[in-house]
């Protein structure tokens, strides 16, 4: 989702080191590194993807986030991103907790769960919801962990984490989420991306 | 077949044709020794282009030597990295400078325990001095200065190759743009002294042996040292890897001989593998390497440990481990790459997923090769910018 990388890429400040959890083919690295000047590493845990990153120069390392994060020393990163991933560990507070030592600042994108076409695959047709941001079925999805906007929302307020900015995405429009339109961009936005601290 | 004696003569007169650079400069061994006016065999392949901007040093592994690729001119067999290193390969001769260097210590032309002592006019054998991983990598960089290299485009080496390698960046944190270490480990844990000190034993077991001076009555003691090489065979393959290729398989025989011949086949490999080894290689110089590899401890070097080894690193770094290694574990390797994370180095790290064991970096292995070629094709593009800039 190029919209969500734009949005993330504007978040953070030029010539910072970041850290990417579950880079991918190394997309957002890339990005970051060619027009923000950031100096980016990678954590993959797919042998594919960390070929491709290699192929493009990324420095990457082929990992998984859930066992793996101890081997990063506390704040040695500006921020650490971690895009569309924390719904599938097994232990996402505890993921959260090592990314908020790692990095003096956290990104977060989750696939929002309060979207109103979800809501209603479930409400009305009594089926787990199947959308483009979830594009799995019950039985296969990597998810473990689904959860809102406002649930994260929650989260962070409930163990003191604080959140700077959230943005929610739907599309290509984007826009600011606060505590006084929660609710309704809960229902509006596909997904939400958090920068706390 | 002919005799021993007269193979090593035989040897000893193609050895006179390689390349070799005299090192004049004094080294200052870790032992206390100084060493001076002594040689380093060492091969070239591809050429250099006028920026020095494509020159890739290959450190080579245990029993390995300088010629990384084509045919060895003193064996008549194929380099020992002919899968990763040639034109269109790997690490492409039509594009990079491949430079690599016979350790010290060794027997294919670097100085060795075989050399001849000026001082008693004879081979030296057990007096040659006790060398380590360091010495080594010192006295290679000798030859990068002889060659005119100031930065290396990237250097790399599996095994002890990259134990050398890891070495060669502590010391010299800028002579390399990019460094790959495969397979290898930044100290060698109570398992690896162990095995290593078994093939120093088999050979020392030897009567031929007599206290390394073997040399000057021109044998070898090849039992032993085929013990010794049998050894490292075993610790090269993984457990699975060696049940599919042998399994209980019978060598060209329909059922036991109920004999001590060797029935399997498992048993006919190590030992064609272990007399194959004594025509090629130096019983002293397998007991000086090996100990240079169990005295290797890169933290121990470094006051505060590996991560102190890495400070200040500006090479770029691309750690390769396989999954079925168990000499030198992905954990092994990883601890590596914890380190340099936690010195801020610039660190990818990628494992193999593969049946073959340590021996997979030699083998073609194409997840391992692509991964290699991908990194040294972008590096070289970003040297190349960096150096415009």
């Amino acid at each position: 989702m190029k919209k969500e990388f734009k949005v993330i890429a504007d978040l953070l400040t030029n010539n910072t080191r970041v850290l990417d959890i579950g880079c991918g083919d190394g997309s957002l690295m890339h990005l970051l590194r060619i027009e923000k000047n950031i100096e980016v590493r990678g954590l993959e845990l797919n042998q594919d993807n960390v070929k491709k990153c290699i192929y493009k120069g990324l420095p990457v390392i082929q990992g998984n986030a859930e066992t793996e994060l101890h081997q990063f020393p506390d704040k040695s990163f500006d921020y650490v991103v971690l895009s569309q991933t924390l719904q599938a560990f097994y232990e996402p507070e505890k993921v959260l907790k090592n990314l908020l030592r790692i990095g003096k600042s956290v990104i977060i994108s989750i696939p929002n769960f309060g979207y109103w076409k979800v809501r209603i695959k479930l409400l009305l047709f009594g089926e787990m919801p199947v959308t483009k941001t979830l594009p799995n079925t019950w039985y296969n999805t990597p998810n473990l962990h689904m959860c809102t906007i406002k649930d994260l929302f929650n989260f962070c307020d409930e163990k003191n984490i604080i959140i700077k900015k959230v943005v929610g995405v739907n599309e290509n429009k984007t826009s600011l989420i606060r505590k006084n339109n929660l609710e309704i961009k809960n229902l509006f936005s596909k997904v939400g991306i958090f920068l706390v601290s | 077949m002919p005799s021993l004696a007269g193979l090593f003569f035989w040897m000893n007169i193609k050895l006179e044709n390689i390349k070799k650079l005299d090192v004049t400069k004094p080294l200052k061994l870790e032992c206390g020794k100084t060493i001076k006016d002594f040689p380093i065999a060492y091969e070239t392949y591809g050429k250099l282009n006028d920026n020095k901007d494509n020159a890739i040093l290959v450190f080579h592994a245990l029993t390995g030597d300088q010629f990384v690729t084509g045919t060895n001119p003193i064996t008549n067999k194929e380099g020992w990295w002919v899968t990763a290193v040639g034109a269109g390969r790997a690490i492409d001769t039509n594009k990079y400078f491949v430079i690599c260097a016979n350790v010290i210590g060794g027997c294919m032309g670097s100085f060795g325990p075989k050399d001849i002592n000026p001082v008693t006019k004879k081979p030296y054998g057990l007096d040659f001095p006790v060398i380590t991983i360091k010495d080594m990598v010192k006295a290679q960089e000798s030859l990068l200065e002889h060659l005119g290299i100031k930065k290396l485009l990237c250097a790399t080496g599996g095994s002890m190759g990259g134990m050398q390698l890891l070495q060669f960046c502590a010391t010299f944190p800028d002579k390399a743009f990019s460094a790959v270490p495969i397979a290898c480990s930044s100290s060698h844990s109570a398992q690896n002294i162990a095995l290593n000190e078994l093939a120093r034993q088999a050979i020392m077991a030897d009567p031929v042996w007599d206290n390394g001076k073997y040399v000057l009555k021109n044998s070898q003691p090849k039992n032993g040292l085929a013990v010794a090489r049998m050894v490292g065979h075993i610790s090269y393959l993984s457990e699975k890897g060696m049940q599919e290729k042998f399994g209980r398989k019978l060598q060209e025989k329909a059922d036991y001989e109920f004999s001590f011949n060797a029935d399997f086949q498992v048993e006919s490999y190590l030992r064609h593998q272990g007399y194959a080894f004594v025509e090629r290689f130096d019983a002293n110089s397998i007991l000086y390497i090996t100990r240079a590899m169990d005295y290797f401890d890169l933290s121990k070097q470094f006051k505060g440990g590996l991560v102190e080894a890495f400070k200040n690193q500006k090479t770029k770094f691309l750690i390769i481990s396989f999954s079925s290694d168990w000499l030198y574990t992905t954990k092994d390797n990883k601890d590596i790459v914890i380190a340099l994370n936690a010195s801020g180095a610039d660190v990818s790290y990628s494992e193999i997923v593969t049946d073959k064991g340590h021996d997979s970096f030699l083998l073609d292995e194409p997840e391992f090769l692509k991964t290699l070629k991908g990194f040294i094709d972008s590096m070289y593009e970003k040297f190349k910018n960096e150096k415009r800039i």
